[in-house]
């Protein structure tokens, strides 16, 4: 029995290497509308960043990329959605946080963490860079002043430019 | 384990012969503890104490299948004490497609606001209410979700298996987004999303005295409208007379109400809720307490503050058996390039939020009858008995391209004979916290944050309140995309006995690549929320060194 599971190890984290397409999941916006994670429509690069208003570093990370995202859009295409992992208790507070900082992005709603454990995410702020294809090209855990730069060449790559 | 390999060698076999999809995630968390009375900390007979779970997720097409393993060797500081074992705490197959989505075996799920139903893990918390059993989901049409679920609740997990909860769950309910539905309401300026849910619960009645309901159900429906700038969703809940050791078996129903009001627009968000809240702990058995299965969830309608003596010291939870609370939010930016906006633009941020005990009305009640309904309630009716209340500001602002400040003020009411948060105090405690946190990024990589925090408590009857006053200091410096090093230290300087005014220092180190982190911690910790590094997670009281791995693929 032993041996099955040690196989099955084996095998789990040989996969890991090819090519993940992101997890399939429908989730809300803030208007109620529902969207499909794996077929957002989007042309370009997409990145994926799954934050909370409880979430000091969060709010850091998509208040920076904030500041550059018009370039960032102009530049590549590349279109930012933001999962708030906000539950019941915090949920009310995404819109007013979202709009009162102005944000552009795309906010879908998880808050009984469907997405997120589909993602496998242990703990925010967590960023995923998708292709147009929805294939996870880059993923980051955590957020330090500087992270964006690092993310920003990893959308260029995927862009071409 | 034999399930376990049955299930993990079907996942290889499958997935040998396919373009299927794995993704999951790992975490281990180990403990080395000293023993550290002074501050109630304890060293475990075992000294080093690890928690590991793994969640492995296949799918392929329409088939899904899913589990985790969890390990408790033994279980660390702080998580339910009937915890212990490796093995499978939760698993499960499936087949969905854009009309269906069927699971047998765990499954978490949330009805409306969860006022009536919510199936959740938040692992920090040691909390996993999950339903073992059967879901189904059903989208005839554009916009309409039916869901049916049935099952037993996790209630704890021994010798590596799950243990259920004594009493069956069964719920159904159905939401239309009526503009998603209807082709001619789908560019139309009112947006409406209506549901509506009935759960209810099945457990023997094996009370000598009493006739229990052995099946209690919970019902109501839910709305949810934006027009322009505004939107507002509201959810009511009614239960049916539930005797439980929570309530001290009365037959009165129950009910939860929400409403949230918000208007925004670019810059500005403005946010209003209420709740009401009378006799509703709805558990699948009715003699547990605590966190044990929670059939519905309760918010506590106030912000989750992350700064660490606010976030820690005092927070609130709801009551159950009943409150009334209002909170109010206000977020503006004022536009760059303004007087008062400066270069970069500030952010302001106002929030308030009070909650009260329910008014109790006893005139058509006759306590001397059979019917153990012990008096009347409406809903958001309130008595003048404070809970907790909570008035905070702070605002954000960016001094240059380098640097940026946060200003923040919090005034804390929290009623301790009800919502019992130290054993140091009684009635109501009264505290005011300051916090300064600077960020200066030195280089394009290196970055240096600091908080500054005093906690002030009011002394009551001329003498100092609970554990008197605090300050803490942070220190963190983080090198993008891999390093980050912290110091902290909360110092109790106001504690009233001399003996206890005591430092709680703190040193961590992180390491980040990709979807891994390594983090380690040494020093005293105080149980609560903590930050470090850019990740927060509860934490509970310690004097030692903590190990911790996380990694997604």
């Amino acid at each position: 029995m032993k041996i099955i599971y040690f196989v099955s190890l084996f095998f789990l984290l040989t996969s890991y290497s090819k090519a993940q397409k992101v997890a399939a999941v429908k989730l809300k916006d803030l208007k109620g509308k529902t969207y499909n994670t794996a077929e957002l429509g989007f042309e370009g690069p997409v990145v994926i960043s799954f934050w909370a208003t409880w979430c000091s570093p969060c709010k850091k990370e998509l208040n920076t990329i904030h500041e550059l995202y018009e370039d960032w859009q102009a530049e590549t295409g590349v279109k930012l959605v933001a999962v708030s992992i906000d539950d019941e208790k915090t949920k009310s507070q995404v819109p007013t946080y979202v709009n009162g900082k102005a944000w552009d992005y795309l906010v879908l709603l998880d808050p009984n963490g469907d997405f997120k454990r589909a993602m496998g995410v242990n703990n925010v702020p967590h960023t995923f860079l998708l292709d147009k294809d929805g294939n996870i090209v880059y993923t980051h855990n955590n957020y330090a002043p500087g992270d964006e730069e690092k993310l920003y060449q990893e959308i260029k790559k995927l862009s071409g430019k | 384990m034999k399930y376990l390999c049955i299930l993990l060698g079907f996942i290889i076999s499958v997935s040998a012969h396919s373009q299927g999809k794995l993704t999951g995630n790992i975490e281990s968390t180990f403990q080395y503890l000293n023993e550290d009375t002074l501050i109630g900390a304890n060293q475990p007979a075992q000294k080093g104490l690890i928690n590991s779970y793994m969640n492995v997720f296949y799918t392929q097409g329409k088939f899904k299948a899913g589990m985790r393993v969890e390990s408790y060797l033994p279980r660390i500081q702080g998580y339910p004490n009937r915890f212990d074992g490796t093995g499978l705490g939760m698993r499960y197959v499936g087949y969905s497609d854009e009309f269906v989505d069927v699971t047998l075996g765990s499954f978490y799920e949330q009805f409306g606001t969860g006022l009536s139903f919510r199936a959740y893990e938040d692992r920090a918390l040691g909390y996993d209410n999950l339903m073992d059993g059967a879901r189904l989901i059903v989208r005839p049409k554009k916009g309409i979700v039916l869901k049916g679920v049935y099952g037993y609740q996790r209630l704890s997990f021994q010798q590596g298996k799950i243990i259920h909860g004594d009493g069956i769950v069964r719920g159904v309910d159905g939401e239309v987004n009526l503009n998603e539905t209807f082709s001619k309401l789908e560019n139309f300026p009112l947006s409406t999303v209506i549901g509506v849910s009935f759960v209810s619960k099945y457990q023997a009645d094996n009370d000598a005295d009493l006739i229990l309901p052995e099946n209690v159900g919970a019902y109501g429906g839910r709305i949810k409208l934006g027009y322009k700038n505004f939107n507002f969703d509201a959810e009511y809940i009614q239960k049916e007379q539930d005797p439980s050791n929570d309530n001290g078996k009365i037959y009165n129903f129950g009910h939860a109400a929400i409403f949230n009001l918000g208007y925004n627009q670019k810059g500005l968000g403005v946010l209003l809720s209420g709740k009401s809240v009378d006799n509703m702990s709805f558990r699948s058995d009715r003699t547990k307490d605590l966190q044990d299965v929670f059939i519905n969830y309760l918010p506590a309608l106030n912000k989750t503050h992350t700064y660490n003596l606010v976030a820690t010291l005092y927070p609130y939870a709801t009551q159950p058996l009943g409150e009334v609370a209002y909170q109010a939010e206000v977020l503006y930016t004022l536009k760059k390039g303004t007087f008062l906006g400066g270069k970069y633009g500030t952010s302001l941020n106002a929030n308030f939020s009070t909650t009260y005990r329910p008014k109790q009305f006893l005139d058509n009640i006759n306590l001397l009858d059979s019917s153990r309904v012990v008096y009347e309630s409406r809903p958001f009716v309130m008595s003048d008995s404070l809970y907790w209340r909570d008035i905070n500001v702070n605002l954000t602002k960016k001094i240059n391209k380098k640097l940026s400040l946060i200003f923040s003020y919090f005034n804390i009411n929290i009623n301790n004979d009800v919502a019992k948060i130290s054993n140091d105090a009684s009635g109501i405690i009264r505290a005011h916290i300051g916090v300064i946190e600077g960020s200066y990024k030195i280089n394009k990589k290196h970055a240096i944050r600091t908080e500054l925090q005093g906690l002030i408590v009011e002394p009551k009857n001329g003498q100092p309140n609970d554990k008197g006053d605090w300050a803490t200091i942070l220190v963190e410096y983080t090198v993008s995309p891999h390093w980050s090093f912290g110091f902290m230290d909360q110092y109790n300087y106001g504690n009233p006995k001399e003996e206890l005014r005591v430092h709680y220092p703190i040193v961590t180190f992180g390491y980040v690549k990709d979807a891994t982190r390594f983090m380690i911690y040494y020093g005293r910790q105080r149980a609560g929320l903590f930050c470090v590094g850019g990740v927060c997670r509860f934490v509970p009281a310690s004097n030692g060194l903590t190990l911790s791995f996380t990694q997604s693929f």
